[in-house]
């Protein structure tokens, strides 16, 4: 009695465990799903900015200087291969050239008129808001993982099956780091 | 959002237990009313769920069919729209983006539709395109979505469902009892004195219809608030569905292509505006002011803790309504409006001219200014320009779609 007693106590553990070991595998591929997400908006935005360039060089004849920091900034993203800090780094510093090349744009009312012009401050626009939701989900589902993966009990089979912690993709640029004022 | 979606499962289940109680309760009173014996009356009961719930299932996405003037809409249709969806899709982390259609209806109003997030589809109208501004749009499609990601159009599918059959049996026995048929009954029952019971059973089928449906439109309710918890948190800007809110309650006109059994589907009620300003027992929808109210007295961040609580504060009501597991997650800053660099004068000409392009007119842009619709009947390889004679090259639309 006590043998089938004993018997019934292992299987429960070992389901429990079971469970616990599919729900880190199943963290790990939120993980990995999310940064693919992340993944097709930065290559979405690398083949939007050559068109970009091409159409915006025909007014700007002032701006070179802003334009190659475009192209330079797009040609390091691409360059950097490797861990997920390297490469939130280099994108990061490509949306604020970007950025200030459509701030600059403003001062161009030709280019502003351009339809060409338009459906791509569109693409790349609506490109941004994907990486930035993207990111955002992204992070949501590191924190969930990385919960699981240093807590007890799921930790101890994390460590045994080599689950280890997920990176955060962190937005360096200051002003994108403060926080809004509560407004009522 | 595993935990949420599973959360909301276990919930739902509960209440589909309960209703299917009332249904097995409905069977049996009818039983017992009609026939004096009440196991007929549960088997009559589940009889008529399956035959509603196959009749559902051969018209499953055919929700569409009762406003099936929408079109579907294609990225160079309307790519604001479209980017929008897509966006919106990234944020809930649904696995791929879901069709987008539109209603050709001047009042502004979106719903949503689909089973699974595979087959999902998002409906919006005309009035609604041209009136929202990106921020606006965003947060009326992170609802939308939101309803697809928490599975509530299946839900309130299988609920409508019972809830039909529920009344088609009450409905049956009614008639029955009333005229005629229940006579054989009354006179025997008379004998056995088991008029309690057949008492209790006169008022479940008086009473049952009724709980029912209450018990589906307090669900629809609930499910809006969570709707809109899902939106503000996806979006991260609560003020932009508030302010959408504001405008479909400004602009709210009656829609043709919208009845009662669809009505649950759109953001406000499309069939009455009384039932969106006041919240009774039979509203499908929490009053639209208030929903604006719990969405503007958000702090500086956004969570489905921080709606709770707000929908606290402003509704005075303690209840539960966000599950436990959602309540868990993160807080993060509320975002800085996006803004729109198109005029309310570009956004009327964008959703114009995605009606007359899905029409299957051609537009022509004249460097003179003038924009030319070119009839689909048009047969002509070219065409003068009115204004100043330019003429223009017929190309016919590559994707003409009915």
């Amino acid at each position: 009695m006590a043998f089938w007693v004993f018997l019934a106590f292992l299987a429960v553990v070992l389901l429990w465990l079971v469970s616990l070991y599919n729900r880190l595998v199943r963290g790990r591929n939120e993980v990995k799903n999310a940064w693919s997400q992340i993944d097709v908006q930065l290559k979405r935005r690398w083949d939007l900015i050559p068109n970009l360039v091409e159409t915006v060089k025909g007014y700007m004849h002032h701006e070179r200087e802003t334009l190659e920091a475009v192209t330079k900034a797009r040609q390091q993203a691409i360059a950097v291969t490797g861990d997920v800090a390297a490469r939130a780094q280099a994108e990061n510093l490509l949306s604020q050239t970007l950025r200030s090349l459509f701030a600059v744009a403003e001062n161009y009312p030709d280019l502003k008129a351009n339809q060409n012009f338009l459906a791509l401050q569109e693409e790349l626009t609506s490109t941004e808001n994907k990486i930035a939701f993207a990111r955002q989900y992204y992070n949501d589902a590191v924190l969930r993982y990385n919960n699981l993966v240093q807590m007890f009990p799921s930790n101890i089979i994390a460590s045994n099956f080599g689950f280890s912690p997920e990176v955060y993709f962190e937005l360096q640029a200051p002003e994108e780091r403060r926080r809004p004022e509560v407004k009522f | 959002m595993w935990e949420l979606i599973r959360a909301n499962q276990r919930r739902s289940q509960a209440l589909l237990l309960a209703m299917a109680a009332l249904l097995v309760a409905t069977g049996w009173a009818v039983g017992e009313a009609v026939l004096g014996e009440p196991f007929p009356g549960v088997l009559a009961a589940l009889v008529v769920w399956l035959g509603l719930y196959f009749l559902a299932e051969l018209s499953g996405e055919k929700v569409l069919l009762a406003v099936s003037r929408a079109r579907k809409v294609a990225k160079e249709d309307h790519p604001v729209l479209w980017n929008v969806v897509e966006e919106m899709a990234v944020a809930h982390g649904l696995p791929k983006p879901p069709e987008v259609y539109i209603l050709d209806e001047d009042a502004p109003n979106a719903f949503a539709a689909g089973t699974t997030p595979e087959r999902a589809v998002v409906v919006v109208t005309a009035g609604l395109l041209e009136r929202l501004t990106r921020d606006e749009l965003q947060g009326v499609v992170a609802h939308e979505l939101a309803h697809i990601k928490h599975r509530d159009v299946t839900y309130l599918t299988t609920m409508a469902v019972m809830v039909g059959a529920v009344v088609l049996l009450a409905e049956l026995a009614r008639r029955v009892l009333f005229y005629g048929g229940g006579a054989r009954r009354r006179t025997s029952s008379a004998g056995r004195g088991a008029a309690p019971v057949y008492l209790l059973a006169l008022v479940l089928i008086l009473l049952a219809p009724l709980v029912a449906r209450l018990m589906y439109l307090a669900l629809s309710r609930r499910r809006e608030y969570l709707a809109d918890a899902g939106a503000a948190v996806a979006t991260r800007y609560p003020e932009g569905l508030a302010s959408a809110l504001e405008k479909i309650e400004q602009y709210w006109a009656p829609m043709a292509s919208a009845n009662p059994v669809t009505a649950p589907m759109f953001i406000v009620n499309p069939t009455s505006k009384l039932a969106s300003a006041t919240e009774t027992l039979f509203s499908t929808h929490p009053p639209t002011a208030e929903r604006i109210r719990i969405l503007r007295s958000f702090g500086g961040s956004v969570s489905f803790a921080d709606y709770q609580e707000a929908f606290r504060r402003v509704t005075g009501r303690p209840v539960g309504l966000v599950p436990q597991a959602a309540l868990r997650l993160p807080p993060v800053p509320v975002r800085e409006p996006g803004g729109d660099p198109r005029t309310p004068l570009e956004r009327l000409r964008q959703s114009t001219a995605l009606l007359w392009r899905l029409s299957g007119y051609t537009t022509i842009l004249c460097p003179c200014g003038t924009t030319l619709r070119v009839p689909p009947a048009y047969r002509g390889q070219e065409l003068p320009c009115p204004q100043c004679g330019t003429r223009h090259r017929v190309v016919a639309p590559a994707t003409a779609r009915g």
